[in-house]
């Protein structure tokens, strides 16, 4: 390591402390620290930090959950034992300070006039002049010259025989050591007074308790909350309706949290998403409002938040952290999908809220998750490179719970949406969170609504109408019981086909008839279902009124079609009715952070040294220069040597440059100088 | 390399610095000075005081490179004239690129990012048949070739900056902000990194190598852009419209460029290593350069790497300050960069203060590649955090 930093060791006795000292300021620890550190912070970034305990849980196994909760891996930077770690880098990188920065503080201002002579011809870098004509006096004049010119600063001591001229420059650089090192302390103290430190304490201390039941922030017992400056230092979330206000905050910690209140509160004005037209969202704006008795008295203090531009009052920071729904208010229409009764019923809910619906088997629990004023989504058939948009418009997003507790995802949208030249309702449903959703597509009728369809899947469940219905039609075969046997067959066909899809109509060909003449029997089942299903179609056109004077038209035919097609996997809905949004009003809730750190300043401050001192270490060299000059026969003997403790390479040629100028002007050294040095080279001999 | 023309200029007879700078030093100060001055002028109404700020600061950084090292200005001039020509040439409408033949063919970004890849895969080939074609003129078409491949990279990046504007104002944005874009910057940084020390310590047996890592970005980019389509211009999400990007991540990527350099020498430190302990007189171990020389390169690409990661983490940290609620959030990609910087930090230990050298500095070198190549990379593929915006 560099010349100075063993050289200047008080000598002191073994005693324990000192042992200690010595461990602990050891560079081998040292770098140990820096390594473990390096690798303990790593599991914080494969193992999500931070999540719901339950999902731990689904993870890892109730064993491990358990092993790893111990271990506190769910919060590895906050756990006591990293906490430890850290502790010990700053402690280490202390004694190391304590120990080094007395030694280079002297190594900074002292000159070395003490050199012998031969430990000068042992530097890598020296020259030697024999000078027969030359006086000491004007020698060493000519030497402090070149230092002046140099911008090295010097001493000259006569030592009786000789004299030394020592001279150095950029004795700063020892700074940097300092600055660097007194940085990471700094920032590490700085760091850890801002982190959970304080709350493990008062944990440890047992004045406050992690509430881990879902309360609302008034319920909160007094043991899980925190007066405003109770700690100079947290982090804490609200999410806020538009229109209301909040004077606190909840810090999470491990499968908890906490109630931070504040000494203000904060009113959600007005909360704005914008968006490009490519779909991502542009900005993110919360209007907020400040009231403040004690300091603004019945005043208020109004401001704009914007991701990146937090407000900050009082020392604490308010930023825009995240966003959602804070309880729009949703009007829907529910139609019956199993029965043959059409008479859909109306209903009001909120986000957040949940309704009990009648099912066919027990009521079932509607919760209303999400909703959204609209949805840019990529276009259907685009290719992932042209990044083509739609708004599909507004959707509400739900679950259907039943008694058992299992419950399905759905995805309704308000308005059809045009595939191809058809308008569709979309309905996206999906039995288990994270599957894909399939879809369920819903033609919407002349009057943009779902009805003609629905009443056409009612009538396929009315028995009764079926049979009426079929006797009216004009009859296909003359004898009366054959005809007879035919409508039983066409009432049973759609009877399958309603209850299972084209699958099960498949399903009873293949079990009623023969093998070898399955294929023809399946088609003319299909096709006599698809004739039934086509009058009973009709029907429904001529109740609306359609005039079908001159046929059915194209549209009402690619009608048809869709509706066989949605018809077809109604089965696989999982919903005894089709929900439809028909009116909302939207509130939007911005989800605000708010934090308070005491220490940011201190840290802040190690920042400047950290930075300061990592280029005074790499960027400045502290060099050293010797002339050693006695009187010789009748003239002088000159021997210049130096040294410097960074940039060996840069240093060489600066004293190969300094011999030069000396050798012009007094004369070539002695042949027994060094040749220029290769870069690099002055690394392997450190004097 | 013995003595140069620096040990001449050193001061030893001619003490002020200001009488060392030369009319030329004036001029060139001058230029760039007035060259941010135009840009101000005509951009103003852009710019916040930050912003204005950044551009100044810039400018002189410019001034201060071409004072350091004389081949930067003629670099910096040749990227200006070429990004006016395409300034010029679009004018104000931006689906000129797909009809003009000097923006189609040369100019427009994606273009002038095609010749920087193909001009670099070209170069890495060259410096090799260089090295062991023992050519001193291979070898300058292999360093012409790299200079004109950092030139039109450099110039695409500027150009794609002004084109981002051309899609809307409300998208304009400073192209360091998706993973295609960075890794253009990374690709020119290295190259510069490069150049530098092939024109201080005069040898290019290194560039092969250097190259090598650069080639490996090209791939990347390539892909990147074929496969993934990632190479349209994006609109800024909230979290990084902040005048902060535009010094945090250039940081960042000085110091991801010097480690590559770092990793790159240390593979030609391990084999000339090798050959020598093999076959002393063979190939390998007498055209690469001196182990001393290498072990020198390594350690000051990963000084400079350790500082500019320095400064760009404590950048990132005052961002994150202003954006998410705290100057360290331990979000994976902050923790990376931590890990990082303690690697390097205990290996600069190892070197200095126990004055290692040699082969092991060398591996440890490549191997602080590969976890910087995560910091850099994995983290974006394989890790959440607030660094891939989740949710803003
Ligand atoms: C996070 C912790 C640390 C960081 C970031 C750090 C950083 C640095 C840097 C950048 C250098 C300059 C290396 C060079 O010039 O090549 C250095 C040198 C040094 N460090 Fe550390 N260091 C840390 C911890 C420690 C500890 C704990 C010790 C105590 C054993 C220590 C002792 C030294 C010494 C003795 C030097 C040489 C100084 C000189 O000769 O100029 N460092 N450190």
């Amino acid at each position: 390591m560099s010349d100075t930093v063993t050289a200047h060791r008080p000598a002191q006795r073994r005693t324990l402390g000192w042992v200690l000292l010595e461990f602990l300021g050891s560079m081998n620890l040292a770098i140990t620290l820096l390594v473990v550190v390096a690798v303990a912070s790593i599991i914080g970034t494969v193992l999500q930090q931070n999540q719901p305990y339950s999902n731990y849980v689904l993870k890892f196994g109730p064993f491990w959950f358990e092993v790893f909760n111990r271990l506190g891996l769910y919060d590895v930077y906050g756990a006591g034992w990293f906490i430890l770690i850290l502790g010990f880098l700053i402690l280490s990188t202390s004694v190391c300070l304590y120990r080094q920065v007395p030694g280079m503080m002297r190594e900074m201002i002292r000159f070395r006039t003490q050199v012998r002579l031969d430990s000068l011809r042992g530097f890598h870098q020296h020259a030697e002049w024999r000078l027969p004509e030359r006086a000491p006096a004007d020698v060493i004049a000519e030497v402090i010259g070149a230092f002046r010119a140099g911008g090295y600063r010097w001493r000259v001591r006569d030592h009786g025989d000789h004299q030394v001229a020592a001279a150095m420059k950029g004795g700063y650089q020892r700074l940097g050591y300092l600055f660097t090192h007194a940085a990471v302390v700094v920032i590490g103290v700085g760091g850890l007074l801002d982190g959970n430190l304080w709350l493990k304490l008062k944990e440890w201390r047992g004045e406050i308790a992690v509430e881990t039941r879902d309360l609302a922030a008034r319920d909160v017992p007094a043991a899980s909350r925190l007066a405003p400056g109770a700690t100079p230092s947290f982090r804490g979330n609200v999410m806020l309706p538009e229109g209301r206000a909040a004077n606190f905050v909840f810090l999470r910690l491990r499968d908890g949290f906490l109630v931070q209140e504040l000494p203000f509160a904060i009113e959600l004005r007005d909360f704005q998403v914008e968006y490009h037209a490519t779909g991502q969202p542009k900005s993110f704006v919360s209007q907020v409002r400040i009231h403040d008795e004690e300091h603004l008295g019945d005043q208020s203090l109004d401001a704009t938040i914007r991701v990146n531009h937090p407000l900050t009052y009082r020392g604490y920071a308010i930023y825009q952290s995240d966003f959602g729904d804070g309880g729009s208010k949703l009007e829907l229409r529910a139609w019956p999908l199993t029965v043959s009764r059409l008479e859909p019923v109306d209903a009001k809910g909120e986000v957040g809220g949940a309704l009990k619906v009648a099912g066919p088997d027990g009521p079932l629990g509607l919760e209303l998750d999400e909703f959204r004023a609209f949805n840019l989504l990529p276009e259907p058939g685009a290719r992932p490179g042209d990044r083509k948009f739609r708004n599909f418009g507004p959707s509400v997003g739900f679950k259907l719970r039943d008694a058992a507790g299992e419950a399905r995802e759905y995805v309704n949208y308000m308005a059809p949406v045009q595939l191809e030249d058809r308008w569709l309702f979309v309905s996206g449903v999906r039995a288990r969170p994270g599957e894909e959703f399939t879809y369920l597509h819903i033609p919407a009728d002349g009057r943009n609504s779902p009805e003609r369809f629905l009443r056409f899947n009612a009538r396929l469940r009315d028995g009764e109408g079926l049979r009426a219905l079929l006797a009216r039609a004009p009859a296909p075969v003359e004898n009366p019981d054959l005809r007879h046997d035919l409508d039983q067959v066409r009432l049973n066909l759609v009877g399958l086909f309603a209850q299972g899809g084209f699958a099960a109509v498949t399903e009873r060909a293949r079990a009623v008839v023969p093998a070898d003449r399955l294929q023809e029997a399946t088609r003319l089942y299909l096709g006599i279902l698809r004739d039934t299903l086509a009058e009973v179609f009709l029907e429904v056109l001529r109740e609306e009124g359609v005039n079908l004077e001159q046929g059915v038209g194209e549209r009402e035919d690619a009608f048809f079609n869709d509706a066989l097609s949605a018809l077809a996997v109604l089965p696989l809905y999982g919903s005894p009715f089709y929900l439809q949004l028909t009116g909302f009003q939207q509130v939007e809730a911005s989800g605000l952070q708010v934090t308070h750190s005491g220490a940011a300043s201190v840290v802040y401050t190690g920042f400047v040294l950290l930075s300061a001192g990592v280029f005074l270490l790499f960027y400045t060299s502290h060099r050293r220069l010797w002339a050693w000059i006695a009187a010789e026969e009748s003239g002088s003997r000159l021997v210049l040597a130096g040294t410097g403790n960074r940039r060996q390479a840069e240093f060489a040629r600066e004293f190969a440059a300094l011999e030069a100028t000396l050798a012009r002007r007094l004369g070539a050294p002695a042949p027994l100088t060094t040749s220029l040095p290769e870069a690099g080279e002055g690394y392997h001999l450190r004097s | 390399m013995a003595v140069t023309r620096e040990a001449m200029l050193e001061p030893w007879e001619q003490p002020m610095l200001s009488q060392r700078l030369s009319a030329w030093d004036a001029l060139w100060a001058l230029l760039v000075m007035g060259g941010a001055g135009a840009a101000w002028w005509f951009y103003q109404s852009q710019m916040d005081g930050y912003e204005v700020a950044i551009l100044f600061g810039s400018a002189l950084a410019l001034i201060a490179w071409g004072w350091y090292w004389k081949p930067a200005r003629l670099f910096a001039l040749a990227v200006a004239a070429l990004t006016l020509l395409a300034l010029w040439r679009y004018g104000v409408d931006y689906e000129l690129r797909n009809s003009a033949f000097l923006l189609k063919y040369f100019l427009e970004s994606q273009a002038a990012f095609m010749w920087m890849s193909a001009l670099y895969v070209l170069a890495t080939v060259t410096y090799f048949a260089a090295l062991f074609g023992r050519s001193e003129f291979v070898g300058k078409t292999a360093t012409a070739l790299t200079w004109c491949a950092t030139v039109l990279g450099m110039a695409g990046l500027l150009v794609r900056w002004r084109e981002s504007y051309l899609l809307g104002a409300d998208i304009g944005h400073i192209p360091v902000s998706n993973l295609y874009e960075v890794f253009v910057l990374f690709a020119l940084i290295t190259a510069l990194l490069y150049l530098f020390y092939e024109d201080r310590h005069r040898t290019r047996a290194l560039g092969g190598f250097a190259l090598l890592a650069i080639s490996g970005a090209v791939a990347f980019l390539l892909w990147y852009a074929f496969d993934r389509e990632a190479h349209h211009i994006q609109p800024l999400i909230p979290a990084l419209q902040s005048y902060w990007m535009k010094i945090h991540v250039p940081a960042n990527f000085i110091g991801y460029g010097a480690f590559a350099l770092a990793a790159m020498v240390g593979v030609a430190y391990l084999l000339r290593q090798h050959a020598e302990t093999r076959r002393p007189g063979g190939l390998l171990a007498t055209v690469l350069p001196a182990l001393e020389l290498l072990d020198d390169v390594m350690y000051k690409a990963i000084a400079l790497g350790f500082a500019a990661f320095t400064i760009a983490t404590i950048l990132g940290a005052l961002w994150a300050a202003e954006a998410w609620g705290g100057y360290w959030s331990w979000d994976p990609k902050e923790t990376w960069a931590l890990i990082v910087w303690l690697n390097y930090a205990a290996w600069l230990h190892l070197r200095l203060t126990k004055g290692w050298r040699g082969a092991p500095m060398a591996w440890w070198a490549i191997i602080g590649l590969l976890v910087t190549l995560f910091a850099f990379l994995g983290v974006n593929m394989f890790l959440s955090g607030l660094h891939s915006y989740g949710s803003l």
